[in-house]
This record gives C-alpha cells, structure tokens and sequence, in this order.
C-alpha cells in the first residue's frame, strides 16, 4: 500500500468533513433556497449575491475573513470565547463552519432551480385540497424537487472534499485535526513525495469525475445547474 | 343562508377589477366574460389563492376576507375545491394517491364521498396505479375533478374545468356536476367563456366586462337582458325552462313552457319531466303576419319589448315577450326598418333550431 497511515488520516478526515458539511447545506441550504425562491423581498437580491459570493472570490479572501471572525478578537471568537469553547480557528469545527460558507451556492442554487421549476400551481392545488404549507411543503415540494436535493448534496459533498485555500487558512493544516487530503497532497509535493502526491491526487480525480458522471446520468438537467 | 359575498377592488396597470357581488348559496352560479375580464381573478380571490389589498369575502356568517378588520382565512382552511383550467395532477403521485390527497386530510366523518363512486362516474376506476404522465389531457383533468371532489369541499370553484376535454367528456361529465349540486347543495363558482356552457349548467348568470359587473342575476333572466346580450356575440340568445307536456304521431315532442309550446324531434323523456331549452338569437326570424307556407314547425305569436345593438354592425337584437317568457332575435338593421319593428308591435317569431340541454 503506497497510501501511509497520515494519508489515510487525511481521506478519513476529509469524508467526515464533506459528510457533516452536506448534512448541514441541506437543513441551512433548504430554508434559505425555499425563501430565495418565494419572497418577494428586494433582499432577495442582497442575499442571493451573498450566497453567491464564493463562486467568484479567491478562498483565501474568505478564509482571511473567516479567520478575523474566530480570532480571539472577532465577533464569532469573543462569542465561543465567552461560552467557553476556545477560538474556532484551526479546529475541525472551525473548518466546519467555514466551509458551510464555502460550498453554501454549491447546494443552494440546485435546490432554488428546483424549487423555482415547480411553479406556484402545485402550491395552489395542495391548498385547496387542505394541506397546509408546511404539509405541502413535505408532502409536495420535496418530492418534486428531488434531483435539486440529490444534485446539491452531491455538488456540496464534492465541493467540500476539493476545497483547499480556505481549509489552508482556517485549518492550518494540522494531522488528525484538520489535515485533509488537499493540504496532504500539497504536503507530499512540498516533501518531494511525488508516489504519494500521485497516489492521492489521482483518487481525488477519479473521485470527482465519477462522482460528476453519477450526477450527470442520473440528472441530465442538473449541468445547467452546476454551470450557472 | 350561505350566500356567497364578495366586495373587491383591484387596480393594476392593464387591469381594473372593480366588483360587489352576491352569489346565492346553492346551484350553479356562472362568471361568464371574455379573456382579462377579471373572472379567474375573482375565482382566485374566493379561494385565497389571490389577497387582493381591501377585500371583503364571506361565506353565510363566515368571513374569510375582510381587510378592514384585518381577517383573512388561509385557503386550507376554508375547504373550497379548486379545478384549475388546466388538469394540475401532482406528478409525484400516482392517480390514486391524487385523488386522496385532499380526502386523507379531512376527518373521517366529514368525508362525504367514497372513491370508488366518484372514480367510477368520472370513468378513472382503471388508471389509479397510472401515474398522471402517461394520462390524456381529458383523463387528467376529469382525475382532477375527482380529486377535488373527494376533499368534499363547501364551495366548489370551477375555472373553465372543461376547456381541455372534448365534446364528449363534456357531455359525461356536465350530467354528473348537475346531479352533484342538486343532491348535496353544494354552491359552486363555475367560470366560463362558453355562454352555451352557461346555458346548461348555470342557475344564476354574473356577466363581468372588463373588471366590472355587467348583469347579475337568475339565469334566464340573465340570458334574455338585451343590455348584456351583446356580450354573449354569435352565442346571444335565451334559456326557457320547459315541461314535456306530450308526444304526438308526427315524431314530435311538446315541450311546454309558460306563454306556448314547443315542438321538438321525439325525445325519450316521461311526461312532467323539466328540459331546459336554448333558443340562439340568430336562429330566430320575425314576420309581421302568420307564415302560412313555411317548412318551420316553431311559430310564436310575439310582442316586441325593445330593440337594442346586435353585436355587429347592420343588426339589431330584439328581445320580445311570448306570455311570461322572453325571447332574442337577431336581425338586420335593414328588416328592422322595412317591418317597422318597435315596440309593442306584435310580430310571429319563427324559431329555427331548437337545442335540447339535458
């Protein structure tokens, strides 16, 4: 086996990371796509951007900001300070939190696409046959807007495993902690460990491609998504 | 009583709905009016789908709407059934696991329809495993139908339910709709563009031009005003309630209503029995003396009440009084003057075509 235990430490850490990161998207993704979807507020704009912001953005300006927030002097810092958590910096919740942020479009966007391509007439329907809107909202919208929940748990899970910029600046890469396989295979290529960086940077993109064709067979529609 | 009360005022741009409406309790009550006469804006705001700002809607002593007082009752609450103009099955759901999405949401004991009954009357007993993507346009929306009548609603609204179906379903359907409201006195809303639609199913005519209420009132009542007449266009004409009162040897049907009779092709009803009967303006003709030599076996004598616009340039209508009923004639403005009709004048009305609706 090419693969040394710091290596299989690194893949470990980094699906526990993808997973808790994907269940999270989807409960704070799915309100927040849900109201991007049917209000009416101007803020729709201001937020909409916002979730968009790391699609554009270098992740070292997001880790750079997210690390000011969890310092000892940021907002989020001086909160987990108080309660008496530490800073979140160069911890695996720290990670956690800012890789929400950035995969946050990753899954938002494919469940507003679906959300917005069931239209207001199933919504109608449903109430005029006596459901509520939280009934119709689990009994209706989710089932129809199935392939958005499947494409942006995917998209938010493959995103997460291939971020490195902002786990460099909030993780810090420490084994065990926060050392995930990106920061590993720049590690091996630093060292020279050229078999290594392969070994893991090939896994990565068998992985990514696999995954995308998965996705892209199952639902041919969600490319548009995923480009937009 | 359990009349329906609606007070709505909408101002957009291209569009201005302007109406304060009472609708009787039970039977069929028509919104009849051309595209963008606001009446699916009405529908919609009876069923709350649509809250229109200062609105005022009500159901017997039960307020749904009243903006002034700040009310306003969700549509899942106030057990309306709504059959959009286009079929809107869940696609998620097979056939059956539509038509009991409504139902399974109301407690056992209000539930006044089996499914096996309803799916069987509206002819869907064989496509519940289907799912709605493999449904005809007519199967979907007469499952759609079925849907809503299994929520057992208080109120039905129907925005032109037929529009997709053909002929056919129409006549399959429109039968059972009638029996519906007559055994459970259940009001429905129905919208419709179809004045001979109306004429069938309507006990009470709402005719809305351009956001405002031109004619409100019972049907044939409605039917025979010669001010809203012109709405109705090509379709212009009256509604008579008739009794059969005999057949005859020659292959006829007597069909008698207050102020003659009318003689129809044989029909296989029992004596007594009520057939409503639509005269259309344009098949109607008048002459100043009896027609001795005519193939036409429909000659009313007739007393001309007014004369008003036709529609279309060179005719006039002319609604005159046979007895207690009205009938609409359409002519032109060049007889009109050459007959001298006015009225009081008495004239003979020939009556080209009859249509027998149910």
């Amino acid at each position: 086996m090419p693969l040394d235990s710091t290596d299989l430490a690194a893949i470990w850490l980094t699906l526990k990371l993808a997973s808790v990161v994907t269940l999270l998207l989807l409960v704070i993704g799915t309100p927040l796509a849900w109201w991007l979807t049917r209000t009416r507020s101007p803020m729709k704009r201001v937020v909409g951007a916002l979730v968009a912001l790391p699609l554009v953005l270098p992740p070292t300006v997001i880790g750079f900001y997210l690390l000011l927030m969890m310092g000892p002097d940021g907002p989020l810092g001086r909160l987990t300070g108080a309660l008496g958590l530490g800073t979140l910096a160069f911890t695996f919740t720290g990670l956690v939190i800012a890789s929400v942020f950035y995969s946050l479009p990753f899954v938002v966007q494919p469940l507003q696409n679906a959300f917005e391509a069931i239209g207001p007439r199933p919504l109608e329907v449903a109430a005029t046959l006596r459901a509520s809107p939280w009934d119709t909202f689990w009994s209706v919208v989710v089932p129809l807007a199935r392939p958005g929940f499947v494409t942006g748990a995917i998209l938010g899970f493959a995103h997460t495993v291939g971020e490195f910029g902002v786990v460099l600046m909030i993780g810090g890469n420490i084994p065990d902690r926060t050392r995930v396989v990106s920061t590993q295979i720049y590690d091996h290529v630093e060292a020279m460990e050229y078999a290594q960086a392969h070994w893991l940077a090939g896994g990565m993109l068998v992985f990514s491609f696999v995954v995308l064709l998965l996705l892209y067979t199952l639902y041919p529609q969600s490319m548009r998504g995923a480009n937009r | 009583m359990n009349d329906i009360r609606t007070r709505v005022r909408i101002v957009r741009d291209s569009f201005d709905l302007d109406v304060d409406l009472t609708l009787p309790g039970r039977g069929v009550s028509a919104l009849f009016g051309h595209s963008g006469s606001g009446k699916t804006t009405l529908l919609r705001v009876l069923a709350g789908l649509e809250r229109a700002p200062g609105a005022y809607v009500a159901l017997g002593d039960e307020v749904w709407q009243d903006d002034a007082n700040k009310a306003f009752v969700p549509t899942h609450r106030r057990g309306v059934g709504y059959v959009f103009q286009e079929p809107s099955l869940f696609e998620h759901l097979d056939v059956r696991a539509n038509l009991e999405f409504g139902r399974k949401r109301l407690p056992p004991a209000e539930r006044r329809f089996e499914l096996a009954p309803v799916t069987e009357l509206l002819g869907i007993g064989h496509l519940l495993d289907q799912r709605p993507g493999t449904l005809s346009g007519g199967e979907r929306q007469r499952a759609a139908i079925a849907r809503t009548l299994l929520s057992s609603p208080r109120l039905l609204l129907m925005d032109e339910p037929l529009a997709a179906l053909d002929l056919k379903r129409k006549l399959e359907i429109l039968p059972y709709l009638e029996r519906m409201h007559d055994e459970l006195a259940l009001p429905v809303v129905y919208v419709s563009h179809s004045a001979d639609e109306v004429a069938r199913l309507a006990d009470h005519l709402v005719v809305l031009d351009g956001g405002r209420v031109a004619a409100s009132g019972a049907l044939a009542v409605t039917l025979a005003r010669i001010d809203v007449a012109g709405s109705f266009e090509d379709d212009a004409g009256v509604m008579i309630e008739t009794v059969v009162s005999g057949h005859d040897a020659d292959g006829l049907s007597h069909l008698a209503f207050p102020g003659g009779t009318l003689f129809v092709a044989k029909r296989d009803a029992v004596m007594g029995s009520r057939i409503r009967c639509r005269i259309h303006a344009r098949d109607v003709s008048l002459a100043l003396e009896k027609p001795r030599a005519s193939s036409i076996t429909n000659i009313l004598p007739a007393t001309v009440e007014t004369v008003g616009p036709g529609g279309a340039p060179g005719q006039v209508l002319v609604r005159m009084r046979i007895g207690e009923t009205a009938l609409l004639a359409r002519i032109t403005e060049r007889s009109r003057r050459e007959l001298d009709i006015v009225a009081g004048r008495a004239v003979w009305a020939q009556v080209k075509a009859v249509a027998l609706l149910a």
